[in-house]
């Protein structure tokens, strides 16, 4: 017996064993969820990211602003530039022109040229002009302060230049707005709530949809060249928006489409008006029947254009002070625009229906060109006081307008993607059965990457560098916390977790236990034999 | 550089520049704008509406859902911020004495399936991962537009829950169930993308209010149809059709919503008021201290409906007319590239009979080398 005994006894232990030293690591390493590595330190790092934007500015003095002895002391290259202008109003678009072509101005940077007191360049009153590419003019009377070195006089431009470089670059207010939903509540001022909540947020890609509304076909045969007028007028913006965004374009008609509202008729003026609170309620049934193309996940921006029925024209709409609104068109932010065009002043009473009319396409565009700009992101700038600001013109944006749109994007995506990768470490640290993949570590790794090129660039001053990086930390961070898999394993309570496992290991281990209990206790008594035999 | 000469030169500027050095700024100055005042900051609506249970006696769980819908549909929210996961068609059901109607009410006053319904998720597509994803994005890339939730920093998302739940869970589809602990991590994970602005959450379910327990994301606001311990009753069944068609807390809570219009404005704290015991039998709660605004203050339509802010356009750009210009052929294909396209890659096969004759080449050459005896141990 005692050879079985000791056979049985050694063979409990070694199964014992082997239960504790292979059983356990083995279950415990199938059961363990696969979590690939992320680079916790660097992302840690971002969640104290300090941003720091340089502008390059360049500044030019004509002749005449500064005296003899401080023109020796400017490293100086001279350029003459002269020219003969047809009238003195166009003479500053010009010259503006001209200058453009002097220098090269890289995205982001800014010439400032400053010309003297006495110059004809610009009206009286005007101190500024900022032209449609980066350069701006600036009247200051430095030359007369005599004796200066050129640090004092360039400390004396300092307030004039700052503002400039306001209006034309960024200012504090524009980088809170774009940070406004990492902030707290509070920080943002209402106004620059009013602008985030109007542009669209930063996003790979937008599509446009331009639609024509025509609820009276009986009466209007409505002809609309949009194709022409998209080229012309609409995709040299975007074209110029490329950097920033992938936009695709599309136009319908919409046959028998009304709006959800009433118009009331004024005998005063003689027409339908819209008032501005019914403006709100137009929308919804309309938007109901636009579509959208079921294949992207990209905002959309509508722009409408409705031709009023012939029983309801002409319709016009009346702002908050019962005012003509010139436009006649209102626009929702996040959403699109609409414009009513009459269309009753191209016929007459007794003509033959339908109608043939030809919509006039610069004056729509213009209008839907303008709402495009707020939804896009270009805000209303209010010039400050002596500042002229050259309007945009044909090609809708002017340079300093887009790389003001520029600085502020490449904030929202740094922040954004800075945010999402912090957030999605913090998820993956608190759940601890979620399976990380080595897809996502990578993504996580090249946006981490991206974020950390992008500040580098925004240091150095490179915008379309930074905005290019940016992209790319967003896009991979967006993809790493969307991400399918993160959803693979849910929420097992421990209570379950026990119920689970108790059927199965627990009529496994208590043989094992009694059995080593029972070694242990015959070990002990052999032990107390012996010691009471040896005495 | 040359000065350009024009004919009439009435004035002439000439401009001599020294250029100077690069300087570099970095800017920090506060400007004060007029203040505008914005009542809400939301600028889109979404609605996620689910109906988790499935077989024909649980009617009344769809015909809740699909009244929520009904009233959601009527007040502005277009179908595609809708989303409607139905676990199972009651219109269509093989049982349903009057097919492709479902109703409210007995006496079949009020059909809720109208003719314009669009189910995103049904059947068996019900499931707890998928609401999941659709509350927190992570949906395949193939997923469709109107099976999304594309809501942004600035949408008021209204989330309504109906079917059968217990202390801390729901069930979906009878097989599976989920927690509030699950809910609540998915609204905080909508929150760390800032999937929405505010969000109301509304269920009715037995025990409903442990659902919201758990939450801890801000601007969450929940009203549940009953406590914990209390059971959530069905309305009144309707002999004709046989099942009970509504519950309780959603009948009149579609009633009072039948009173409301695009302009209206009632508030929240006329929302906690619907169905007070003495109607529901189980007593409604509400949890608003994640939310910040006043309850007071928001109106239903913040949630139920979709009024957007517009703006008056001030701006326009002048244009000038472009000339039409003849259209030119010039983008398009040549016919002869389009008529001779190159033949399709087919994959190459060796001739028939190619392996055949391969094997039995083989096989001679065996039996050559190693005798004939050896053919009997391979047949």
């Amino acid at each position: 017996t005692t050879v079985t005994g000791t056979r049985g006894r050694s063979a409990a232990v070694a199964i014992a064993a082997l239960v504790i030293a292979a059983g356990i690591p083995l279950w415990w390493k199938t059961t363990e969820t696969y979590r690939a590595w992320l680079p916790a330190a660097r992302i840690s790092e971002l969640e104290a990211l300090q941003l720091e934007l340089r502008v390059e500015v360049e500044v030019v003095f004509a002749r005449g602003t500064l005296s003899p002895e401080q023109q020796k002391k400017v490293p100086a290259s001279r350029i003459t530039y002269e020219s003969c202008c047809k009238s003195k109003s166009l003479c500053l678009v010009e010259a503006d022109h001209a200058l453009h072509t002097l220098t090269e101005t890289s995205c982001g940077s800014v010439v400032i040229y400053i010309i003297p007191e006495a110059s004809a360049l610009l009206p009286q009153d005007m101190r500024v002009y900022v032209g449609r590419s980066r350069t701006a003019l600036l009247r200051s009377q430095v030359a007369s302060v005599v004796g200066a070195g050129l640090p004092e006089v360039l400390a004396a431009l300092d307030p004039q230049m700052e503002q400039v470089l306001q209006t034309m670059s960024f200012n504090h207010q524009d980088v809170t707005a774009a940070l406004t939903d990492r902030l707290r509540p509070g920080l943002s001022t209402r106004d620059s709530l009013a602008d985030s909540m109007r542009a669209f947020k930063s996003s790979p890609g937008y599509e446009i949809t331009f639609s024509l509304l025509n609820p009276d076909p009986k009466h209007h045969q409505l002809h609309w060249d949009v194709e022409a007028a998209l080229d012309a007028y609409i995709y040299p913006l975007l074209h110029k928006m490329a950097p920033v965004a992938n936009f695709s374009v599309d136009s319908q008609i919409l046959y028998y489409a009304v709006l959800g509202v009433n118009p009331r008729y004024d005998a005063s003026a003689s027409a339908y008006t819209l008032s501005a609170d019914s403006l709100a309620h137009v929308i919804n049934p309309v938007e109901a029947r636009l579509g959208s193309n079921a294949a992207s996940s990209n905002p959309v921006l509508n722009f409408l254009l409705y031709v009023p029925d012939s029983l309801h024209s002409p319709l016009i709409i009346r702002n908050d002070q019962k005012q003509e609104v010139a436009s006649n068109a209102f626009h929702s932010p996040r959403w699109g625009g609409i414009m009513v065009y009459n269309v009753d002043g191209a016929y007459g009473n007794d003509t033959q229906f339908p109608v043939d009319i030809a919509i006039d396409m610069s004056r729509v565009m213009g209008v839907f060109l303008s709402q495009l700009r707020l939804m896009l992101g270009f805000q209303q700038t209010g010039a400050p006081p002596g500042f002229v600001l050259e309007a945009a013109g044909r090609e809708g944006v002017a340079e300093w307008e887009l790389d003001r749109l520029l600085w502020s994007r490449s904030v929202e995506n740094v922040a954004t993607a800075s945010a999402s990768i912090t957030s999605l470490a913090q998820l993956l640290d608190q759940i601890a059965n979620i399976v990380i993949n080595d897809n996502i570590a990578q993504q996580v790794a090249s946006a981490v990457t991206a974020l950390q090129a992008a500040v580098a660039e925004l240091e150095a001053g490179n915008l379309a560098l930074a905005l290019e990086h940016s992209r790319e930390a967003i896009s991979a961070s967006e993809r790493a916390f969307f991400d399918p898999s993160l959803l693979h394993l849910l929420y097992f309570p421990d209570d379950q977790k026990f119920a689970i496992y108790i059927p199965l290991f627990l009529p496994m281990c208590v043989p094992i236990l009694l059995s080593l209990l029972k070694i242990f206790r015959e070990v002990q008594q052999h032990r107390a034999e012996k010691r009471a035999k040896r005495d | 550089s040359n000065p350009p000469v024009a004919p009439e030169i009435s004035s002439s500027v000439a401009l001599d520049f020294v250029l100077i050095g690069r300087t570099s700024a970095f800017l920090l100055l506060h400007q004060a704008r007029a203040e505008r005042f914005f009542r809400s900051d939301h600028t889109n609506n979404w609605a996620v509406l689910v109906c988790t249970s499935r077989f024909w006696f649980n009617y009344r769980h769809v015909a809740n859902t699909l009244s929520v819908y009904r009233s959601v549909k009527r007040l502005g929210i277009p179908d595609s911020h809708i989303v409607l996961m139905l676990a199972d068609d009651m219109a269509c059901n093989h049982r349903n004495p009057k097919p492709a109607t479902v109703f409210s009410h007995k006496n079949m006053e009020l059909n809720v399936y109208g003719d314009d319904v669009e189910v995103d998720y049904r059947g068996y597509e019900v499931t707890v991962e998928n609401f999941l994803r659709v509350l927190t994005g992570r949906l395949p890339p193939s997923t469709p537009r109107s099976k999304r939730l594309l809501s942004d920093d600035h949408s008021n998302i209204l989330i309504y829950l109906t079917g059968h739940g217990g202390n801390g869970f729901l069930k979906f589809q009878d097989s599976e169930e989920i927690s509030n602990v699950e809910l609540a991590d998915a609204f905080e994970q909508m929150w760390q993308k800032r999937r929405y602005n505010e969000l109301l959450f509304i269920i009715d379910t037995c025990q409903g209010a442990s659902m919201y327990e758990r939450f801890y994301s801000p601007n969450l606001m929940a009203l549940a149809s009953s406590q914990v311990g209390e059971d959530s009753l069905s309305h009144q069944p309707d002999l004709a059709i046989g099942v009970h068609l509504m519950d309780r807390y959603t009948f009149y809570l579609l009633e009072f919503l039948e009173d409301i219009h695009p302009a209206s404005q009632a508030n929240m704290n006329d929302l906690f008021k619907v169905c007070p015991k003495s109607q529901c039998v189980s007593t409604p709660g509400h949890r608003t201290d994640l939310f910040q605004r006043d309850p007071g203050s928001v109106l239903i339509t913040d949630f139920f409906g979709s009024v957007r802010k517009v703006e008056i356009t001030m701006e326009t750009i002048n244009l000038t007319p472009h000339t039409e210009t003849a259209l030119a052929y010039v983008d398009q294909l040549p016919v002869a590239q389009i008529i001779h396209q190159k033949p399709k890659q087919k994959d190459w096969h060796p001739p028939d009979g190619f392996i055949l004759g391969l094997w039995t080449l083989i096989l001679l050459v065996f039996f050559r080398t190693y005798g004939i005896k050896h053919l009997k141990h391979i047949f």
